[in-house]
């Protein structure tokens, strides 16, 4: 059996009549770095807190390095937060607030000034030492509160999306610098953020989280290319969701039908039919005809051609960033998106097209709404 | 653009009489070297020299000051008990609760001295500087209040955390955190208080015994025979410690602007 760092047992945590967390389980191994992706307010933040002490569970357990801590206070656990808004204290200088957890835990005067500077240095901010906090950018904050939270050398490193407040370059350097500190400390990491591209570039591991709720734990390959739920399929891979039902089942293919939406809306009417696209079904997926599913496919697998059989009005085209965009609308009602690099889409908004793809490209997965 | 309007000089004008003719009048004659107020007949420091020759002076006003600062001292204590206490609790009462602390400056000044007399007395604490004192921390402590939660109010809720994150005991964030964070706040109320105790006669003359006088009791108390220069002199000796006590607030609150929304 593997041995974990960090074991989080079923925890659980309301806020009045809120249900912030409703059973999370996570293993995390020594040296991890582990991606917390989520939207706001889905209760990663939570989560962290309950790592570092600074809540309590109403249920469920936090094992650190095999000793159960969830009701000790937040001094006395070795793990370290950086904080979202960095919390530096402002009357403190750089050196003052790097050296003030080993300062706390009293160690000699000398050897706290080599352990700082050596910090500092790690986070390139040495010649910053006498600066106060509002004295620095937000990109410098950031490697402070970094630099304050890994010279205490915490069996878990909490970052409560620490890249949040900088602009895209300085936070695509950061991501890089982050990542390569990760692996010369060997330090567990604990990253929240809701920024896909940042958990996929970043993390061994990425948990999707909605509702208080895993949705999947898996590598950032897993994820992208296998989704399990809709959500995870949206949230880390961009991709369209097909709701449709299975009419059959030949050779480990599915067709699915795409039906008009209910009466009452009766919105995409002026469809002259439906049509069908075909999914290739996985061992796990118990798919009879009947069936109602739903499948991701990715933007850039849709394709566009006369011996396709799904029918779709291109509602709006746009090109950006060497991408061309087609909004689609499907005869639910519903709308994707299909992308292909150049300009070389033939269709025009308004018109009536057929589109399909790859049985490959399309992946079954659990609907959520 | 803006209107025309005489009224800010209207404003100016009633301000410069009623407040501060009588008090450069004051100062003025201070210096002036006749006996009789009404006539000016010179320069001279002569009120200033006998004033500090004065050991009945002399010894209200080591009284005023040992006063303020003593009160002071309890004041800012209680008073950041408080504040940083009500700052981490969120009751339905804690309206009433911080009302409360704030009533001893709405209650008029001769009810308090009045209630302080019936009280000590009740108690048979015998008057003097202890008295003085305690009545003068009651009244105090709002200052600090005010002051210290108003700093608070501002204060990123997150750096305490940050504190007990990296390894510090409750008490040891607050020594090392809230403390030199709201300091300077306890600073502005604390001088506040001392000027409003420095000042203070009604509840002082109530609580205290004939023999140990503050130095507003002392001028009150001379009033009674004339208007001399010396008290004309005396006035502007306290006029200057209350000046600069409010430069000192002025001075503590421009340089903490800055770091305020840190």
């Amino acid at each position: 059996m593997d041995t974990f760092i960090l074991e989080l047992n079923d925890l659980k945590k309301n806020f009045g009549k809120t249900e912030v967390l409703k059973g999370i389980s996570l293993s995390v191994k020594q040296g991890e770095f582990i991606t917390l992706l989520g939207s706001s307010g889905c209760g990663k933040t939570t989560m962290i807190r309950i790592i570092a002490g600074l809540e309590q569970p109403d249920s469920g357990s936090v094992i650190l390095e095999g000793k159960d801590v969830t009701m000790l206070a937040p001094d006395k656990r070795d793990v370290n937060t950086v904080f979202q808004n960095y919390a530096l204290f402002p009357h403190m200088d750089v050196f003052q607030n790097v050296a003030y957890g080993l300062k706390i835990r009293k160690i000699a005067k000398e050897e706290i000034k080599k352990r700082v500077m050596e910090s500092l240095e790690l986070v390139q901010l040495s010649e910053y030492v006498h600066r106060k906090p509002s004295q620095l950018s937000g990109g410098q904050k950031q490697r402070v509160a970094i630099a304050r939270a890994i010279i205490n050398n915490p069996k878990v490193l909490l970052l409560d999306e620490p890249l949040g407040a900088l602009d895209l370059q300085l936070r695509r350097q950061m991501q890089h610098e982050l990542k390569r500190l990760q692996k010369k400390l060997g330090i567990t990491f604990i990253y929240i953020t809701h920024d896909q591209e940042e958990a996929i570039n970043m993390s061994d591991r990425i948990a999707v989280m909605k509702d208080g709720q895993f949705v999947q734990i898996g590598t950032p390959d897993e994820i992208y290319h296998n989704p399990k739920t809709s959500f995870a399929a949206m949230f880390v891979g961009n991709a369209n969701i097909v709701r449709g039902t299975v009419e059959a089942i030949q050779n480990g293919v599915a067709t699915v039908r795409i039906y008009y939406p209910d009466e009452q809306s009766g919105r995409a009417a002026e469809f002259k039919y439906t049509g069908t696209a075909d999914v290739k079904l996985v061992e796990s997926n118990q798919i009879q005809v009947g069936d109602a599913i739903a499948a991701a496919v990715r933007s850039e697998n849709i394709v566009l051609g006369q011996e396709m059989g799904l029918c779709a009005l291109v509602k709006e085209k746009s090109f950006a960033g060497g991408l061309s965009r087609l909004t689609l609308q499907l005869p639910d009602g519903k709308e994707i998106i299909a992308s292909c690099h150049g300009m070389d889409w033939a269709a025009e908004e308004g018109q009536f097209v057929a589109i399909g793809w790859n049985p490959n490209d399309a992946i079954i997965v659990k609907d959520e709404p | 653009m803006k209107k025309h309007t005489k009224l800010p000089s209207i404003y100016l004008a009633l301000l410069l009489i009623l407040m501060y003719l009588p008090i450069i009048i004051v100062v003025v004659y201070s210096f002036n070297e006749n006996k009789l107020t009404a006539i000016w007949s010179g320069f001279s420091l002569k009120w200033y020299e006998k004033l500090f020759q004065d050991k009945s002076l002399m010894e209200a006003l080591k009284n005023s000051l040992m006063l303020g600062l003593f009160s002071c001292l309890n004041a800012s204590v209680i008073g950041i008990i408080g504040a940083v206490g009500m700052a981490r609790v969120d009751y339905k009462t804690k309206g009433v609760v911080e009302y409360l602390s704030m009533l001893p400056i709405m209650i008029p000044e001769i009810i308090l001295g009045m209630v302080f007399l019936a009280f000590f007395s009740m108690l048979h604490l015998p008057f003097g500087m202890t008295t003085l004192v305690i009545a003068h921390t009651t009244f105090c402590i709002p200052y600090i209040y005010m002051m210290v939660k108003a700093r608070l109010v501002g204060m990123d809720p997150s750096l305490l955390e940050a504190a007990r994150d990296l390894g510090a005991s409750e008490v040891r964030a607050f020594f090392d955190v809230t403390l030199p964070l709201i300091m300077p706040a306890v600073a502005s109320g604390a001088l506040l208080a001392f000027a409003m105790s420095f000042d203070d006669v009604v509840i002082s003359v109530l609580v205290t015994n004939a023999k140990i006088n503050t130095l507003p009791i002392k001028v009150f108390s001379r009033i009674k025979f004339g208007v001399s220069p010396e008290i004309n002199a005396l006035s502007t000796i306290m006029l200057s410690v209350t000046l600069m006590v409010i430069l000192a607030i002025v001075g503590i609150n421009k340089k903490t602007e800055g770091g305020k929304h840190l």
